[in-house]
């Protein structure tokens, strides 16, 4: 089988991405002031909401509903779509999916297709599968576009060059667009609005994701802001929908929940300017040629864990890397997929399904576990329960290493009261390394620890042994 | 279709993982609001959409004189005033594109968070005629505006082709600070009739 591109072929690991793009200081300066300016506008408009705990509370139960219900929902989705004459295509995995993609374009003579900003297409690497067949897609939302010119790779679910400050993506573009234009972002915007406009107005074939299917009705729901999606959805002649099997909910009711989690918790707006829904085709209106591709790609896998498959509930809203101190400060390239942050280090290692490979094994510990993605998440995703639950499998996938063995020998040591205090004392011994009270640096394996932060050190006398000293009647 | 094989497998594995019931849906959240005329007035105004509330349609429009206006199927002849060049279907993408704005009325309006939708029935007209035009020029009756975001669901019809529009088009996608005009109309006006 092909191997999943959920993660970037040659990516290092976590921890040594992390150390490198922590070396650049215009990285760290761009994220610190796009997610301080995201954070307090997502909290003001979270504020306004009385009702938010309850309506968090419903988004988790409706999706864990459609867990439990995935197999008839998918169904029934096939039926209703079909029903108002779409075609509904299923892939297990990219490769099947690119290819049905690749396909549908070649069966339309599609030499250019535009696209939606899609996060189904970018885990699947469809648009380097379509290149790869002669059919060049072209990314229409505003960052997709910039990560695209830039010849670049996304670093954020949302908004994919959060990386890229303005006068960096002025440089982008009168590179590739050949224009004059100033870094006023208002200036980018136009700029790109005069780039895409005929290419919008002339392309037959439109490529997009969604946000949400609703099971009972077939209707397909985007959300966006600037439009580029309400082009791709409306002009052509043929629109292929990729989706992961989870985007679903089962009734049209229950969007009333999500339509007012997703856009507080991604853009901090109350409604994102633009929605659009379509239910299969509608004559005279629209695409004539629909077709939904479900694709699966690790989420069957993933479904299988009891834990991990909360994971599945996301909507994929960016809230929880907008808050993890984690990614502030490492970008989002470094979890090397197109899945970063915390729901990045969660989903990525159980869409690959393989632990053994080192780059998905990293990435349950790129957390400091300190909780506040779960607090912001607007479907109740534990994510530092789910992180610490892939560690543990983690640990079980290496096998006999020297960690476990020492950990083994620990456990040895804390059953039995009287070699936990002879390791205490010997412990103890570990204060004459230090210098004014902390240990900086201890042999290898204790370098592992203090090449990063300080050992305080250990007293000369345990607590046990002063209490039995001072305390203790006997 | 040829991937027969594919969803089988799917749904296979989907069953095999054997997921327990879930507990059923608790809907505690607030199904209606406040509401009302002011509140969706400033919601809207809050995303710079430009907004008038008015009693009298035609004397609303006496701004678009001079200009070519799209105007759908369905839309009411008293607001076909004279002295604005109407632009009626079948209209071609180029025709829509070299429109001056595009005249419409709306299926629904949501107060809390100063949305309007079309849904492509009367006055409205197919997405391509509110998407293409600069301009857009939304007629709302107070009678249509919901005060919540549920309460509009309830009133759409979902199999219809619908467009839920907040504001004139938007992007946060530079520095995470939100720019109006992209793509879509870059001016929103709305009438609101009361």
């Amino acid at each position: 089988m092909a191997r999943n591109p959920v993660t970037w072929l040659g990516s290092p690991t976590f921890p040594k991405a992390a150390k490198e793009a922590l070396n650049d200081t215009q990285l760290r300066q761009n994220l610190r002031k796009a997610t301080g300016t995201i954070r307090g506008r997502r909290a003001a408009a979270v504020a306004e909401m009385t009702d938010w705990e309850m309506l968090r509370v419903a988004g988790e139960q409706i999706k864990d509903d459609v867990l439990a219900r995935l197999d008839t929902l998918l169904v029934q989705l096939e039926e209703s779509v079909t029903a108002r004459g779409g075609v509904v295509h299923w892939a297990r995995d990219a490769e099947e999916a690119n290819r049905i993609v690749l396909d549908l374009c070649r069966a339309e003579q599609a030499t250019e297709v535009v696209k939606v900003k899609s996060m189904a297409t970018a885990e699947i690497g469809l648009n380097e599968a379509l290149e790869a067949g002669g059919v060049q897609a072209i990314e229409t939302d505003l960052a997709e576009l910039i990560v695209q010119l830039g010849e670049d790779r996304p670093s954020h679910i949302l908004v994919p060059a959060i990386h890229r400050n303005r006068s960096e993506i002025r440089e982008i573009f009168q590179r590739r667009m050949g224009v004059e234009v100033s870094d006023e972002p208002a200036d980018l915007a136009e700029a790109a609005r005069v780039y895409l406009r005929q290419k919008f107005l002339t392309t037959k074939v439109a490529i997009s994701g969604a946000n949400f299917a609703v099971a009972d009705t077939g209707s397909i729901v985007v959300l966006e802001s600037e439009g580029n999606g309400r082009m791709c959805l409306t002009l052509p002649d043929t629109l292929i929908t990729v989706m992961g099997i989870e985007k679903l909910v089962p009734s049209w009711q229950d969007l009333e929940v999500f339509l007012q989690l997703l856009p507080r918790s991604s853009t901090a707006e109350r409604m994102n300017p633009y929605t659009s829904v379509w239910t299969g085709v509608t004559p005279g209106d629209g695409p004539q040629n629909f077709h939904l591709v479900l694709i699966d790609n690790g989420r069957t896998a993933t479904l299988t864990d009891s834990v991990g498959r909360q994971a599945l509930r996301c909507i994929r809203c960016s809230a929880c890397l907008n808050v993890c101190p984690v990614y502030e400060r490492t970008g989002g390239q470094s979890y090397g997929s197109v899945y970063p942050g915390p729901i990045g280090a969660i989903l990525t290692p159980q869409l690959m399904g393989d632990l053994h490979d080192p780059l998905a094994a990293s990435l349950p510990y790129a957390s400091s576990l300190c909780g506040a993605c779960f607090e912001v998440c607007p479907v109740r995703i534990d994510i530092p329960s789910v992180l610490t639950h892939l560690r543990a499998e983690v640990v079980e996938a290496k096998g006999r290493t020297a960690e476990s063995v020492a950990m083994s020998a620990a456990a040895w040591i804390f059953r039995e009261a009287s070699r936990y205090e002879k390791a205490q004392k010997a412990g103890s011994l570990a204060r004459f390394l230090a210098k004014d009270g902390k240990i900086t640096s201890l042999p290898w394996p204790g370098s592992k620890w203090t090449s990063s932060r300080d050992v305080p050190a250990p007293p000369s006398e345990s607590f046990r042994a002063w209490w039995r000293k001072n305390r203790c009647q006997e | 279709m040829t991937n027969t094989a594919a969803r089988e497998e799917i749904l296979q594995r989907i069953r095999s993982a054997q997921v327990p019931a879930a507990v059923p849906v608790v809907r505690g959240y607030n199904q209606k609001g406040p509401g009302g005329v002011e509140l969706f007035a400033e919601r809207v105004a809050d995303y710079r959409a430009i907004v008038h509330t008015v009693t009298n349609v035609p004397e609303a429009l006496e701004a678009l004189k001079g200009k070519r206006i799209v105007a759908p199927e369905g839309v009411p002849d008293e607001w076909l005033i004279d002295g604005v060049t109407w632009l009626r279907e079948p209209l071609s993408i180029d025709e829509l594109d070299q429109a001056d704005g595009v005249l419409t009325g709306c299926a629904v309006a949501i107060a809390d968070t100063g949305t309007i939708v079309l849904d492509g029935s009367e006055a409205q007209g197919r997405r391509a005629l509110t998407l293409l035009p600069d301009y857009h020029l939304c007629v709302v009756r107070q009678d249509q505006i919901a005060a919540s975001v549920p309460e509009a669901l309830q009133l759409l019809e979902p199999t219809r082709p619908l467009t839920f529009i907040s504001g004139p088009s938007a992007t946060s996608d530079i520095e995470l600070n939100r720019v109006e005009g992209v793509h879509g109309p870059r001016t929103l006006e709305v009438l609101i009739v009361i």
